[in-house]
Formats: structure tokens, sequence, C-alpha cells
């Protein structure tokens, strides 16, 4: 046997390794270099996304601490000696507020203020301080047996002066303020429970949050029930022919379709049946249920196609009936697929804004809606609203306002995440 | 009577008779222990359910149509309404006013004509929602009735209720094709009407977008309806910047979260992208308008380019190309992950490095299915509307600067709807051809590019 033939090794050649030549080892060395290179790119990109996460969230945290707090001006109000009278049933009824501003609450309330933080305070006091007044009293129907103490919302002016901006002599009037102990930025826990307002010291996300929660009602009865039906038929039951060719596009394509779409739809055809039902929650949850119908329908035909054709045929070798075997057995196994789908479709809806603003849910709405027919907005809404003013002090309320609408989108999500790894089987 | 209120007596109606048949199946058990019944008495209770339910339902939705016609007519018969103005505004408020104190909405009417009004109202509402609940319970007993006496041991209840859940499954599914064309109606029967107006070479080549909303509709100037300045900011914010952003990132995204990173890593930073695609569009916009705007305005001044907006083309569109990100990513991990492996050991039996076998073989192989999915990042970012209605510029601008102010076709849509002008208008009307001109694209996009990745899979199966 002939050993075989090496090619000749050139000077500076390991003779035990004939190839690795100068030239291939320089090659060499820049393939690693780019195989390293484009790893770091691929580092680099995933660190970018993260990073402007990080930076869009700390962002949206900083600013919004802030949101959650508010200027606040110390009155102490007399009630005995001022003539407000009232006893707790008075106090606590619906219309208490009206009550007590014919009995010219808010005269006594700028009576106060005038006397305890001078005549250039009282002024900077919000117009509709009272109200929170008001509100405590109904709470708290004792108060109006004694003096109590009122921190009430300053103007905006004033708030903006706290925080170093403004006209100077609003600034020194803010200092004057503080150094008497009458103006501070407390921590604001009525923002959640206050609706809009013209003053960003006064405004709350609640009514916003709750046409968000009746929105979101009406589209899970609506979404929920169809979506799961037609998967089941589609899935189950659909014969393979041209009608079902046809909703199956039809479903694909509504999922892809974008969302502003289906507020031209909203106002084409429901405000054209319901005219006197603009930026009401049904009319919001309606277009928002077909726009996440879709979503549900998709996500459940893979859960019914995860379910094994073994216990469709096990239920039917038993005597089972078409009927029964879906809603009996694969139904039941389904569901948890299901409802991670609905879920993160209504997270989806909860998101949204373009739809509900073409079909007017953009109203100024100072109290919380009280119905599914009476005027509402939704959190995002309020958002997109608030992000609009043009006072200093919506900027941070906005924030906080964000940060409200990202709990809720993390909980949900957190929900369905959840849900799926505690029900999901493994076949 | 709330239609709220028409469901739950439904409800309730339906269990009565589910109880009642259930009651009656069961009677036939215990007559003879020998008796076979054709169905369970589940089914006989959900056959007289579904015969009471469904009629009171349909009459429901009748009476919540008619009755408040009834209620009308029958209070503009009273002596009371001869009183009122013939026509008009003020004819319609008072009524209003009138139904509301007497619903309870309101307390007291404001104005003093209204008055008389309140107590006819009170009556016929009260008239008519007796009647309604009669009539009701009529239906009710009558379907029932029916649907009880039909009851036997050798009737098939289970055939008869799973023909209905059929029926339902089949309308359920309906939905979707209904809205489809709900869409596609609603849309061509405005923008047929609004081509009666402009026409549609003009809008669609046109290059001057302006509606003058305040001009009468016979006096406008179709000139000003051209679309193409739209169309360009549309195309210039949401495929060509926005995608500059988001190719690239998502690209190298995918490739290194699914051929270099570690498993643990992969499993904490997948779910992290995603997080980006589930913030809401609202808050992109504002983080576009107020945060990165003045930021690129500033950046742009100092580098001493001067009528830089702070409306740029630019913020919008990065910050979209952001949120496109992971769509992106997860297409083209799809796509990378449906390459056959051999393919990719092959080349790295070969010698080839890592990245060379990602660059030479994974790409080109999955190229189709990592185009579609651009196409579907497209179609997705040039529907997206709050980051641009946000950050964007309501001014159309015919220009290839990013840094200038440019609008793009759901900036206008959401202008032109949001005001409160007639429906009429063409300048209305214009909004919806642009709603139209969208979805078509955005189902074109849609529809290549799913066929595009159906025969990708197929290939490689």
């Amino acid at each position: 046997m002939n050993a075989p033939v090496l090619p000749a090794a050139d000077a500076s050649g390991d003779f035990a390794r004939p190839t690795r030549t100068a030239v291939f080892e320089q090659r060499l060395a820049k393939r690693y270099r780019s195989e390293r290179n484009f790893r770091l790119i691929g580092l680099a990109a995933v660190a970018f996304s993260v990073a402007v996460l990080v930076f869009l969230l700390g962002n949206m945290l900083i600013n919004g601490i802030g949101g959650f707090q508010r200027a606040e001006l110390t009155v102490t109000i007399d009630f005995p000696e001022s003539g407000v009278t009232g006893d707790s049933q008075s106090l606590s009824a619906s219309n208490s507020a009206q009550t007590l501003e014919m009995q010219g609450l808010p005269a006594v309330v700028a009576f106060y203020a005038e006397a305890q933080l001078g005549a250039a305070g009282a002024a900077e006091l919000s117009d509709d301080g009272w109200r929170d007044v008001a509100a405590a009293l109904a709470n708290d129907p004792t108060l109006i047996e004694r003096k109590a103490n009122f921190d009430l919302p300053a103007s905006s002016a004033l708030a903006a002066a706290l925080q170093g901006e403004g006209p100077p002599a609003m600034q020194q009037l803010a200092q004057r303020l503080v150094a008497d102990g009458k103006l501070a930025r407390n921590w604001d826990g009525g923002f959640l429970t206050r609706s809009d307002a013209t003053n960003p010291q006064a405004v709350g996300v609640w009514g916003a949050l709750k046409g968000t929660m009746l929105t979101m009602l009406v589209t899970l009865v609506l979404a929920f029930p169809i979506g799961v039906l037609s998967a089941l038929y589609l899935e189950e039951y659909a014969p393979r022919n041209r009608w079902t060719d046809i909703i199956e596009v039809s479903i694909s394509n509504l999922a892809a379709v974008p969302s502003i779409i289906f507020g031209l739809l909203g106002l084409a055809v429901f405000l054209a049946i319901f005219p006197n039902l603009r930026s009401a929650p049904l009319i919001g949850g309606m277009t928002l249920a077909l726009m996440t119908m879709p979503v549900i329908v998709i996500s459940g035909r893979n859960a019914i196609k995860a379910v094994p054709p073994s216990i469709r045929d096990g239920a039917l070798a038993i005597g089972a009936s078409p009927v029964q075997v879906v809603f009996h057995h694969v139904l039941p196994l389904a569901m948890p697929g299901m409802l991670t789908g609905t879920i993160i479709g209504m997270a989806r809806a909860l998101g949204e804004t373009a739809p509900l603003l073409l079909i007017g849910m953009r109203a100024f709405v100072a109290t919380p809606p009280d119905g599914f027919t009476s005027p509402a907005t939704v959190l995002p809404m309020q958002i997109f609203l608030w992000s609009d003013e043009i006072d200093r002090g919506f900027v941070e309320r906005t924030s906080a306002a964000i940060i409200v609408l990202l709990v809720f989108l993390l909980a949900m999500n957190g929900l369905a995440i959840y849900l799926r790894n505690k029900f999901e089987k493994r076949w | 009577m709330s239609p709220i209120t028409l469901i739950l007596i439904a409800i309730g109606l339906g269990l009565i008779g589910w109880l009642a048949g259930r009651a009656k199946a069961w009677s036939f058990k215990s007559s003879g222990p020998e008796l076979r019944t054709s169905s369970r008495p589940v089914y006989h209770a959900w056959y007289v359910a579904l015969w009471v339910a469904i009629p009171v339902l349909a009459f429901a939705v009748l009476w919540t149509v008619i009755a408040p016609q009834l209620i009308m007519q029958s209070v503009l018969a009273t002596p009371a309404a001869q009183a009122l103005p013939p026509f008009g505004f003020e004819r319609e408020a008072f009524i209003n006013e009138a139904r509301a104190v007497a619903t309870g909405q309101a307390s007291a009417v404001f104005n003093a004509e209204a008055e008389g009004l309140v107590a006819p109202f009170r009556d016929a509402i009260g008239r008519y929602n007796l009647i309604g609940i009669v009539v009701t319970v009529l239906v009710a007993l009558v379907c029932g009735a029916f649907a009880f006496l039909r009851l036997r041991p050798d009737f098939s209840a289970r055939t008869k209720v799973e023909r209905t859940v059929m029926t339902v499954l089949l309308l359920a599914s309906l939905v979707a094709i209904l809205t489809t064309l709900g869409i596609f109606g609603s849309l061509v029967f405005e923008t047929v009407r609004f081509f009666s107006f402009v026409s549609p070479a003009e809008f669609l080549f046109g290059t001057k977008w302006g509606p003058d909303t305040i001009v009468a509709p016979e006096a406008i100037d179709p000139s000003r309806y051209g679309a193409v300045p739209l169309f360009w900011g549309t195309l210039f914010i949401g495929a060509i910047i926005a995608m500059i952003v988001a190719i690239p990132l998502g690209l190298m995204s995918a490739v290194y979260l699914t051929q270099y990173a570690d498993p643990r890593v992969r499993a904490w930073i997948k779910p992290l992208l995603e997080l980006l695609a589930g913030v809401p569009t609202v808050v992109y916009g504002y983080f576009a308008a107020l945060t990165l705007a003045p930021i690129i305005r500033n950046a742009a001044v100092a580098v001493g380019i001067t009528g830089a907006s702070t409306e740029s083309a630019l913020a919008a569109g990065i910050v979209m190309g952001v949120m496109i990100i992971p769509f992106v990513s997860s297409m083209a991990d799809d796509a990378m992950a449906a390459v056959p492996g051999a393919m990719r050991d092959g080349s790295l039996a070969m010698g080839a490095t890592k990245s060379e076998t990602i660059r030479r073989v994974l790409f080109p192989a999955a190229l189709p299915g990592i185009v579609a999915g651009i196409m579907l990042a497209v179609s997705r970012a040039i529907g997206e509307t709050m980051i641009v209605v946000m950050a964007a510029s309501p001014a159309a601008n015919l220009t290839a600067n990013p840094l200038e102010p440019m609008s793009t076709v759901t900036v206008q849509i959401v202008k032109l709807l949001t005001g409160e002008q007639s429906t009429d208008h063409p300048a209305t009307l214009s909004a919806f051809a642009l709603g139209f001109v969208l979805f078509m694209v955005t189902l074109g996009l849609n529809f290549v590019a799913l066929r595009v990745v159906k025969r990708f899979r197929e290939a490689y199966e």
C-alpha cells in the first residue's frame, strides 16, 4: 500500500496538519471573526428591543408616580359655625351634592379658604374643591357636627408653581403656603375613584375604568359564545364545501383587518341603527366584539384540534351522538385553551382605541357611566384625550393612567399564562 | 321595559318550561320501570325550554322596536300633546324631557311646557309595559303548552334539540361572513356616494389633499381630494421607516434567540419581546409624540437641519417599527423553524460556521416565509392608527424628507370622522373611500402572504 500523497507543506505550516496553511489560518480567523460579529449583532438586536421596552416602561413609571400625587391646599371648615346642616340620611343620599350646593357649601368653602389661605391662596383653590368636601361628608356624615380639615385640590397653575414652573409670583405664593403648612403634594388615592375633569388636580380614572368594564362585558358576552360556537362548528361539523371555505377565509381576513375598519363598520351600521347611542358602551362593546371574535375562533380551533381523536372515537363507540361527543367531551377538554385565547383577545380589545374613536367614545364624561346606554369613555381613550390637553399637569396624569392600563393588561396576560400552564394537557 | 328585563323574563320562563318538561319526562319513568324513553329526561326539559325561550326572545326583540312607537302615538293623542310646538328642535326637547322624568332618569322637568306630558307618558309606559308582560307570558304559555303536550315516552326530543343546537352553531359561524359583508357593503356604499362628487381618477391620482369641510357639498373643489400624499405618507411611515427599524431588528432577534441563545435566556427574553407587542398602541403614540418626537427634532436642529418638525414622519415610523419587531421576529422564527433540520445539519457538517449556515442556507430556504411575514407586518403597520394620529401630522404633505410632517390614511379617517360634520358631506364620505382603499390593500397583502406561507410550508413537507 502506498502512503497517501500529501500536499507540500509551506514553510510556516504544521507538517502534521498539512491543510492549515497561513492563508487558511487567516481565512479561518476571518470566518470566526464574522461569526462572532454576527452573533454580537443578534445580541445587540435583542438588547435594543429589551432596552426600548425598559425605557418605555421606566419612562411611564417615573412620570406616572408623579401622576398619583396632587397638590392639595388644607382648609379647615367649622360646620356648626357655617350653618351647613344635614343628617346622616340626607348626606349619604345620592343627590347630597346638590342639597349641599343649595345650602351654599361652595361659598362656605371659599369663605374659609380666604380666611386661612389669604385672598391669593383662595383664588388658587380648584373651583370644584367643594365637591371633595361634599364627597367626604357623604362618606362620613359625622363631620358635619364638628370642625374638620380637608385637603382640597389646588389650581393647576399653583400645582405647576409648586414644582418650580410658571411665573415667579405664583412660585412665591406656593413657597409661602408650603411654609405655612397649607400646601403639599400628597398621595392621591382619589385618582382611582374620580372621573374626568378640566383641572388636572381633580381628575380621576374611575369613570374611564367603569366605561372600560362595561364595554368589555358587552364584548365578552357577545364574542365569547359566538367565537366558541363557530370554532366548534368549523372544526367539528362543517362539511368541506364552498360555504365553509368562505367562512374560513372571512375569519382569517377579519383577524388581519386593521382595527380602524371595524370603527368604520360601527359608524356606518351600528350608529345608523341606534343613532342616539353614540359613545355608549353597548355600541363600543359590539364593535370590539366583532374584532375579538376572529381571535377567539382561531385560538379556539387550535384548542379543539389539540384534543386527540381517541376521545371522540371513545365517546362515539359507547353511543354518544355527535352533539354529545362535542359538548360532553371535546368542549370541556378544549375549554382552557379557548379561555386563554379569549383572554388574549380581550386584552387586545382592552388596549384598543381607534375603532372607539370613530364611534364617538371620546366624549368628556365627568360622571361614571351608569349603564350600557349612557355616554362613556374607556381607559385608552382617556389616555388619548389627556395627552391632547395643553395643561402640563395632564402629562403626569396621562402616565399614571397608562400605568393603570398596563397593570390591567399585565394581570390579564398573567391570568392567561397561568391558565395555560395549569390546565394545559399534553396528550 | 329594558331589553335586559325582557331577557331575564325569557330565561325565567324558559327555566319554568325546563323544570316542567323534566318533571313530565320523569313521570314516564315512574309509570313503568320497563318503559324505555326515546330520550333522556334532560332533553325533554331542553325541548320545552327552547320552545318557551326562543319565541319569547323573538317577541322581546319585536317589542323593544315597536313599543316606543306605540307609547309615542298614545302620548301624542292626549290633549296635553296638542299644546306642543308643531315641529322642530323644541318639540323633540320637551318630549325627551318628559320621557326622562316619566322613566325616572331625571327628577324634574326643566321647561314648564313639558310638565303636562309627564303624566301621559307615565300612563302610556305603564300601560304598554303591562301589555308587554301579558303578551310575553301568553306567548310563553301557548308555546310551552304546545311543546309540553308533545312530550311522550317515544318522542325523540334529543334529535329535535340537537337540530336546534346545530342551527345555532351554523348561525354563529355565519356572523363572520355577515361582518365581512357588512364591512364591504358599508365601505362600498359610502365610497360610491363619494365618487358621485369626486371622480375616482382624481381621488386616486390627485396630488393635493385638503378636504374643505365647511363648503357646501355641491360647491366642493374636487382637486382638493387627491389622496396620493396620504398614500405616500402611509407607505413612507409604515412600509419604509417602520420596516427599516423592524426588519433588521426583528430578524436578528429571531436568529439570536433561536440559534444562539441559551434556552434559559430565551425563556425569559421571548416573553419580554412579546410584551412589546402587547403594549397598547395609544401608549406607543404617547411615547412617540411626547418623548421621541422632541428628541428627534432637537437632534435635527442641533446638527443644523432647519424646518424639522415635532410631527415628523420619523418619530411615528420608528415607534411603529419598534411595535412591529416582535411580529417580524415571530414570523421569521416560524419560517426558519419550517426549514428541514437536514439542510442545516448538512451545512454544519460541511464545516460552515453557524453564521454561514444561517446566511447561506437558512435565510435563502426560509426567504418565502420571511417575505410573507414582512408583508403581514406591512399590512399591520399601514393600518395602525393611534401612533400616527398622536405623532404624525394632520396636514398632508408630499415629501421624501422624514423630518417633515406627513399624514397617513388612518390619520385622515380619524380626523374627518371625529368632527361634527354632516354624514352626507363629501369630506365625511372621503373617509370611507380612504377606508375602502386601506381595506383592499391590507386584504390583498394578507391574501398573498397567506398563499405564500401555505405554499412554502407545502414545499418542505
